[in-house]
């Protein structure tokens, strides 16, 4: 008899809880690891919504135009069929919700209402109220419960994972995790582990916009035993983003997509208040430079716009680094319903209400397009992923997964808003069912927790404990994070250049150094909070070093990874068929020729290994540059 | 402003030791809130004593006061500690652990039981499977959204509990914010399928009659969630379920 195949999921956010609902339903057993309640993970800090096309304003949206605008504003870097199957399923995905109760915004109809975002021209953003990350994980998480209830499911929250336990042959069988409380390492044995623990953010410390679950630690553990990371120097920034000193908080695209203009004075001297700048005076920026999409341009080009304005014209609002997000030109009854979060939120945590005062915003890190790099199986027939095929959210290490934003999937080098609720969810949907049917071709279970493989790995990880413990340095891990935060956002950030980035590996190295001589200032054993974060510290510094090696080596501007050396300038005045264009056309298929290629990082003993692997570009080929103007 | 913020931070190491009081000072900078100066006590945790101390551990995530973890007693009223500004607070700002959870370090409490009474009181809707059956839930109308919407947005953070007479550790008492999802499964268009369980749920020991009807849930909830609303709508559904059940009339 075969024994009853188990699976762990590392994560409790949209990717990890789809994950564990298509495993519990196919009958395995499934055990979720979450750093606390998984109701609580960072999904829930998404406002603005999730897309997929459902063509209901009249507006002939279709789901060939919802791929085409994802794999156009990601500069052709996803592998397309994973794409397409994605813009394909999503209305179903979201029907799925519905069915799940998530409560998404009406129409007068009492139909799924839909919003404009970023980066497209049609509707295609569906919205619950402003908390659409909160609403659709509580939809997956009640029916996890229902899963808990019916004994299908455990729940391991207040735990840490720390490491994998692999066989001989390298294959996955379990995990090594650490409870929170009692600081205990144990280990759990599976059959297959989906890693889903979410973006990595904290990378740029208090620079973004990411809760403190983000802190890419765990799939840099995983790196550290062989997985390869990819795409990591594509790091798209939020373009509109309030300051503030414990994070930056995000004030959604809806705020642009509902209306909102972007401006700074014409004037660097400017001393009147905001409002009683005349039109004249006031430099709508996005508006001028990119007549047809105006304020609702991609985030990476706003994110520069907004660095050009501040950093080369010198117009940051009080010589500050800052711009306006203005609504106040906006019926205050119409954004107060369609905007309540945002508003909600910088009234809370800025003391001024912007229905009557323009915000003060900056680019901040959201997002992480790179990750562990997954693979997928096409199928020839639909162009789009083969359904069930154990290969899709593979990664490298065989038994190990990979869904959610902690994987490299759907974005290439840019994300379009509210792409990644669809592909957080999606991913776990497919990576689900994939690892359902890696397990019905296993012929051998796990071994029992008292294995070598397992016991090699705990005593290891107990040595790391250890040596923080015990360690009496100077270092203080909170100040090295915000260190960290200052060193990548202003080094590795929006704009970028290859000295610096030298500088800034060099200086990585320096805090990796640093990171090995702390004092964890803390002597109670119990629920140390100080030796979790010191461990995830070294990992972010790490995992900072793989972002700066990977950016260094791309010498070109793709998508979110900019540098202005390698710019190819879209020609002036000039359009498709005029020869200026046609030229421009030209070097940059010349440039896809050097640089349309995923990166790969691998761990090695002197830093990342930098590779290189090609684009499956079977479904829309790079003809055509993107051109926003 | 070289102002000075004074706090008196309740503590505990361990569930099991005594409770004690240190005082910490941070300057003041403006929008500082109470997850931010936590962070700064951390980083040098020296109390006005100039004693050198343990950090002081609480509970944080989004910092946007949507994942319910940060909740706390500020000044002895149940609080998000990263939405509230050190500026609305009168000092010395006291920050306590909840009170009615057990103690697990510091500010941080276990809050499981919340999540068990989810499940008590069945808060799903039951679908056949996670799989696309080509068709979405029934229409909901703009107003019956709006209704639903003030419910879904409860983060679990506990504050209505806490502020509850009928609701404690020794105490059956479910609370506020488990009814709440109950009125909310209850009144979506397929959630009603499976109405009279989850009323049976909740019309048994510790169900909606140990209500006392106190009225503090309301006034605590940082996401205005319409708990006293929830419970007046759940008593009348539960008194006619209690018809239906004596004189076995199909619903
Ligand atoms: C402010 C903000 C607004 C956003 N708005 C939108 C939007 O409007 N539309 C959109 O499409 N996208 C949006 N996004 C992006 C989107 O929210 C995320 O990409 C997505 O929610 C990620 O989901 P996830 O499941 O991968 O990870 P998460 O939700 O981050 O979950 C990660 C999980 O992993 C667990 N975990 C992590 N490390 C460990 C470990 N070592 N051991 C055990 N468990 C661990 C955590 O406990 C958590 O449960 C937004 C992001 C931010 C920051
Ligand atoms: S009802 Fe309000 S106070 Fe109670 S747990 Fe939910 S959000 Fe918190
Ligand atoms: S940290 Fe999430 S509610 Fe305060």
């Amino acid at each position: 008899m075969r024994k009853p195949r188990k699976v762990i999921v590392v994560g409790g956010g949209l990717g990890g809880l789809w994950a564990a609902l298509r495993v519990a339903e196919a009958g395995h057993q499934v055990q979720i690891f979450s750093l606390f309640e998984v109701k609580r993970s960072h999904s829930v800090c998404a406002q603005g919504g999730i897309n997929a096309c459902f063509d209901s304003k009249g507006e002939r949206d279709t789901i060939w135009q919802h791929i085409v605008d994802t794999l156009k504003g990601g500069a052709y870097l996803a592998n397309q069929p994973p794409v397409k199957s994605m813009c394909e399923d999503a209305p179903g995905l979201i029907q799925t919700f519905e069915r799940m109760g998530v409560t998404f915004s009406r129409t007068a109809e009492g139909l799924l209402d839909l919003r404009l975002f970023g980066g497209v021209k049609h509707r295609r953003t569906l919205f619950a109220g402003a908390s659409t990350g909160q609403q659709l994980l509580y939809g997956v998480d009640q029916e996890i419960r229902r899963q808990e209830s019916l004994g299908r499911l455990q729940k391991f929250e207040w735990w840490e994972f720390l490491s994998l336990g692999l066989n001989q042959q390298g294959v996955c069988q379990g995990i090594i995790a650490m409870n929170l409380r009692t600081m205990e390492i144990k280990a759990f044995p599976s059959d297959a582990v989906m890693l889903a623990s979410g973006g990595m953010g904290q990378v740029y410390g208090h620079r973004s916009t990411n809760s403190t679950n983000s802190t890419g630690a765990a799939a840099c553990r995983v790196y550290q035993q062989g997985a390869w990371f990819a795409n990591t120097e594509f790091f798209q920034f939020h373009p509109t983003a309030m300051l503030g000193d414990d994070k930056t908080r995000l004030m959604s695209e809806a705020a642009r997509g509902e209306g909102g203009r972007i401006w700074v004075p014409r004037d660097a001297q400017e001393q009147r208040r905001p409002n009683q700048i005349p039109e004249q005076d006031r430099f709508y920026f996005l508006e001028e430079w990119y007549p047809s999409y105006g304020n609702t341009v991609p985030r990476d080009l706003a994110s520069r716009a907004i660095w050009e304005v501040v950093n080369k014209l010198g117009l940051g609002v009080a010589g500050e680094a800052k711009v306006y997000l203005d609504l106040t030109h906006l019926n205050p009854g119409f954004i107060e319903q369609r905007l309540h979060a945002i508003l909600d939120i910088y009234r809370k945590f800025h003391g001024t209400d912007p229905v009557h005062e323009p915000m003060e915003i900056y680019p901040s890190a959201h997002y992480a397009m790179g990750g562990l790099w997954v693979d997928f199986e096409r199928d020839d027939t639909t162009g789009g992923i083969k359904h069930g095929s154990p290969r899709n959210h593979a990664t490298n290490i065989p038994g190990l997964y990979a869904c959610g934003e902690c994987d490299y999937g759907y974005h290439g080098a840019n994300r379009l808003g509210a792409n990644s609720l669809l592909s957080a969810s999606y991913s776990g949907r497919v990576a689900g069912e994939s690892v359902a049917n890696y397990l019905q071709g296993l012929q051998q279970g796990h071994p029992d927790s008292d294995d070598p493989i397992y016991s090699s790995e705990i005593n290891h990880q107990q040595e790391l404990n250890r040596q923080l413990i015990n360690n009496q340095g100077e270092e203080n891990p909170y100040q090295l994070h915000r260190e960290l935060g200052e060193l990548m956002s202003s080094q590795v950030g929006v704009v970028r250049d290859n000295q610096t980035l030298s500088n800034a590996i060099e200086s990585l190295r320096t805090l990796q150094q640093r990171s090995r001589n702390i004092d964890l200032q803390e002597r109670n054993s119990w629920s140390n909070q100080g030796l979790a974060y010191a461990r995830q510290l070294q990992e972010m510094i790490r995992l900072g070093e793989v972002i700066a090696v990977s950016a260094l080596h791309r010498d070109e501007c793709r998508g979110a990874h900019y540098k202005p050396e390698f710019e190819l300038k879209l020609p002036e005045n000039a359009s498709a068929g005029d020869p200026a264009y046609e030229t421009y056309r030209n070097q940059w298929k010349a440039q896809n020729q050097n640089w349309l290629k995923t990166t790969i990082a691998k761990q090695t003993d002197w830093g990342p290994q930098i590779d290189y692997q090609a684009v499956d570009l079977s479904v829309l080929a790079p003809e055509e540059p993107r051109d926003y103007r | 402003m070289s102002e000075k913020i004074q706090f008196r931070i309740r503590r505990q190491d361990t569930p099991y030791s005594p409770a004690y009081w240190q005082t910490f000072q941070v300057p003041f900078r403006e929008g500082l809130n109470v997850v931010s100066a936590l962070m700064m006590i951390r980083q040098n945790p020296l109390t006005t004593d100039g004693m050198k101390v343990d950090p002081v551990a609480w509970e944080f995530n989004c910092m946007e006061e949507v994942c319910g973890a940060c909740t706390m007693l500020i000044n002895h009223r149940p609080m998000p500690a990263c939405s509230t500004l050190v500026d609305t607070l009168q000092q010395p700002i006291t920050l306590e652990p909840l009170s009615k959870f057990p103690v697990i370090r510091d500010l941080m409490v276990d809050r499981s039981r919340m999540f068990a009474d989810l499940k008590r009181v069945r808060a799903w809707i039951e679908i056949d499977g996670a799989w696309d059956i080509h068709q979405g839930a029934p229409r909901i109308s703009p107003e019956h959204w709006r209704d639903n919407y003030l419910y879904s947005r409860c983060m679990s953070c506990g504050s209505c509990l806490e502020a509850c007479p009928q609701y404690g550790q020794m105490l059956p008492f479910v609370g506020a914010a488990a009814l709440a999802a109950v009125r909310l499964m209850n009144n979506h268009p397929t959630g009603k399928y499976h109405r009279k369980q989850r009323l049976h749920a909740i019309m048994v020991e510790g169900g909606l009659s140990d209500c006392g009807n106190a009225q503090n849930c309301v006034q605590v909830c940082p996401k205005e969630i319409p708990l006293t609303t929830a419970i007046g709508e759940l008593g009348r559904e539960t008194t006619v379920q209690m018809l239906k059940d004596l004189f076995g009339s199909a619903d």
